[in-house]
């Protein structure tokens, strides 16, 4: 059977197994019909371009795994930042695992999914934001909403500041020949108040994963986000990342993403503005080799005068990796004042390494500053041979180089144990050790 | 020390260095001059092994060994360093660990040990006080959004850390005002011993006030046509290169 097929067939019998009111099965199921009508998106969608879902979704995978699979920490430690300075919520195939977890209800919450869509003390906040910035027309975050069930559930109320960044950790295990999941996370942050999060997908086997994402940020008046989406996974995990950002007046959301792995990954990341005088960050840096894909698919959508956007994507392609940037940024005719700067920098190791870069600007208002470039080039020879003469080997120039490049972004990381741990993955990555961090 | 022999050269299909021959020896300092276009920073580039450019014929021997097949950080872990006529801004990567990097990459190679952190303070405190540079200057990333001078002050700087046996100057003038010219100029004659030695690459005899040159070797059409003491220096600032070029062709 199709995996579509197979989706829609299993429906009832998922949403016979947990305790839904009506409200969310009737989201579910018209959510459901949307999936039904457009199926998987396919390369004739001018979103979908330049990324392919055929080869992956030949797999058989299995949509609701039975067996409990039990990791112990030790095994794992490496993926987090910290063992005790952080907040966790660890799923292992998709099921919550409360062993692996560091929770909290201490002023903030920060729990499941499946408690706050079920529980009748989350109902009026469940009721307010659930599913309401995620898109309802787009044919993969409605499967996802379908059969949202489990993930990340983090309210911050007002005027309260996390202490600890928190990290949501999604484990694969293997025990399955081939697992799909469908983490959902809802996020929200109240006026004033400030939170750290880090987010990863992790497959602990070679076995193919599809991981279908959605996660709903709110960031209310003066709210400050900082999201990290860390992608560092094994060879056979896919990932689709649809992340809905809506921010309030003077807020500060920023998501950073870091694709060093995976087979195939799509981000498709969304910022809409609904007050003055916020600011959105979209940051990225993308190193890959072999036959990987990453495909960053961007929406900021400036609605409200006053309000400014920064994108800043790097990649760094080797082999026969192939990368996508789609930064599309939507000026409205009322969001005067804008600030939106968009950049897409690229450096292709190989010959038969691809980036198809695409900035795309909407601009309704008058009076606005946008800019916008994409370069794509290759590793500045001259730079590689003054490094050379000074005495630093070609493979660890080069590698200073790509560090250089990548360095604006990693500059922005807020939280220090993750900045030494992004620097210690590229370093990782392109294979050197350098006796410094940037 | 360094002892090139009927060197050819060519980038693409054209030649460019028609055989040269230089004998260089511990604690000399030679200056080569010519017009532009001579082939004096080809010169430069080749024996620091820049491989953009193809050795046809020859050989360039330093300390008895043939380092014309050598990538250049080899010939670099040999003692061999080029102040770049045009230096390369590094963004994100500060002098500091720049030098770091650079110092214990050349140690690896010749089998000794990292230089131990205060140790490296200590040197790169002395160092920067021999160039007047100012200590913010090199947490600073490298190069960018340096003057002119202060990129050239910054190569000595370089030079003066990684103590070279064999130091090629490539126009370090250029650029320069009177007071930075000094600064080098003096920064250069403090590492000077009888163990190194230095070639300076000028197209003005201004910089060889300073540095004092042995040797003064005239370069013209990939060929040294000329050579003499720091007198043939002054002669050629009197009557410029036409001089030598109509000689030439005489």
């Amino acid at each position: 059977m199709e995996l579509k097929e197979k989706l829609i067939s299993s429906f009832m019998a998922f949403e016979e197994r947990i305790d839904v009111h009506s409200e969310l099965h009737d989201l579910r199921t018209s959510a459901l019909k949307n999936f039904e009508t457009k199926g998987f998106p396919t390369k004739k969608e001018e979103a979908w371009k330049y990324t392919s879902l055929n080869a992956i979704l030949k797999n058989d995978f299995t949509v609701f795994p039975k067996k409990d699979s039990a990791i112990e920490f030790s095994q794992v430690k490496k993926y987090f930042i910290n063992e005790i300075d952080t907040y966790k919520v660890v799923f292992i195939d998709g099921i919550f695992s409360s062993h692996l977890s560091s929770t909290t209800h201490d002023g903030i919450d920060v729990c499941l999914m499946s408690s706050a869509l079920t529980k009748p003390k989350y109902k009026m906040v469940i009721d307010t934001y659930f599913n309401q910035i995620a898109s309802k027309d787009d044919s993969l975050t409605s499967l996802n909403t379908a059969f949202a069930c489990e993930g990340a559930y983090i309210n911050i109320p007002k005027s309260k500041v996390a202490d600890k960044p928190i990290e949501i950790m999604y484990f694969s295990t293997g025990n399955e020949s081939a697992l799909m999941v469908q983490p959902r996370n809802l996020v929200i942050v109240g006026e004033n108040s400030h939170v750290q999060i880090i987010e990863r997908h992790q497959s602990l086997s070679e076995n193919p994963v599809l991981t279908n994402s959605v996660t709903e940020i709110f960031a209310q008046k003066r709210a400050i986000v900082d999201y990290y989406k860390i992608q560092n996974d094994s060879h056979e995990a896919n990932l689709i990342d649809n992340t809905y950002v809506s921010q309030q007046k003077e807020s500060h959301a920023s998501v950073h993403t870091f694709s060093f792995g995976g087979n195939l990954t799509r981000n498709n990341l969304n910022f809409y503005h609904f007050g003055e005088r916020l600011t959105s960050t979209l940051n990225g840096i993308t190193i890959i080799g072999e036959k990987q894909h990453v495909d960053h698919y961007t929406l900021v959508n400036h609605a409200e005068p006053n309000c400014e956007s920064f994108q800043d994507y790097k990649g760094i392609f080797s082999d026969r990796s192939t990368g996508v940037f789609n930064g599309k940024v939507f000026v409205e005719k009322e969001a005067q004042k804008t600030n939106a700067f968009q950049k897409s920098n690229n450096i292709l190791l190989s010959d038969k390494a691809t980036i198809n870069a695409k900035p795309q600007l909407e601009i309704f208002a008058d009076d606005v500053k946008c800019s916008h470039g994409c370069t794509v080039g290759q590793l500045d020879e001259t730079a590689l041979f003054y490094m050379q003469q000074r005495g630093i080997p070609k493979k660890e120039a080069k590698a200073l180089l790509m560090y250089a490049f990548s360095n604006a972004v990693i500059e922005n990381i807020k939280i220090p144990e993750l900045k030494q741990r992004i620097t210690t993955i590229i370093a990782m990555k392109l294979g050197v050790k350098l006796g410094f961090d940037l | 020390m360094l002892s090139i022999k009927n060197l050819h050269a060519s980038i693409g299909d054209k030649e460019i260095l028609k055989g040269i021959d230089l004998e260089v020896k511990a604690g000399e300092i030679h200056a080569i001059m010519g017009p532009n276009g001579a082939g004096k920073s080809t010169l430069s580039a080749i024996i620091a092994g820049n491989e953009n450019y193809e050795v046809t014929e020859g050989e360039i021997i330093l300390d008895n060994e043939d380092i014309s097949e050598l990538a250049p950080e080899e010939r670099a872990h040999k003692g061999v360093f080029l102040s770049f006529q045009y230096p390369v801004e590094i963004p994100g990567v500060s002098v500091t660990n720049f030098m770091k990097t650079a110092i214990n990459e050349t140690r690896k190679a010749n089998g000794q040990e990292e230089m131990p952190a205060n140790e490296m303070l200590k040197v790169i405190r002395e160092k920067s006080e021999l160039l007047e540079i100012d200590r913010k200057f090199l947490s600073r990333s490298l190069n960018e959004g340096f003057s002119g001078g202060e990129k050239k002050r910054n190569e000595i700087f370089q030079m003066a850390m990684l103590e070279p046996k064999l130091a090629i100057l490539d126009e370090t003038d250029s650029g320069l005002d009177i007071d930075a010219l000094r600064i080098v100029a003096n920064g250069v004659n403090k590492l000077k011993s009888d163990k190194n030695a230095i070639i300076v690459i000028t197209h003005y005899q201004r910089l060889l006030d300073y540095i004092v040159p042995d040797f003064v070797h005239v370069l013209h059409n990939g060929k040294i046509v000329k050579s003499g003491d720091a007198s043939l220096a002054l002669e050629l600032e009197e009557k410029g290169y036409d001089w030598i070029k109509q000689e030439q062709e005489a």
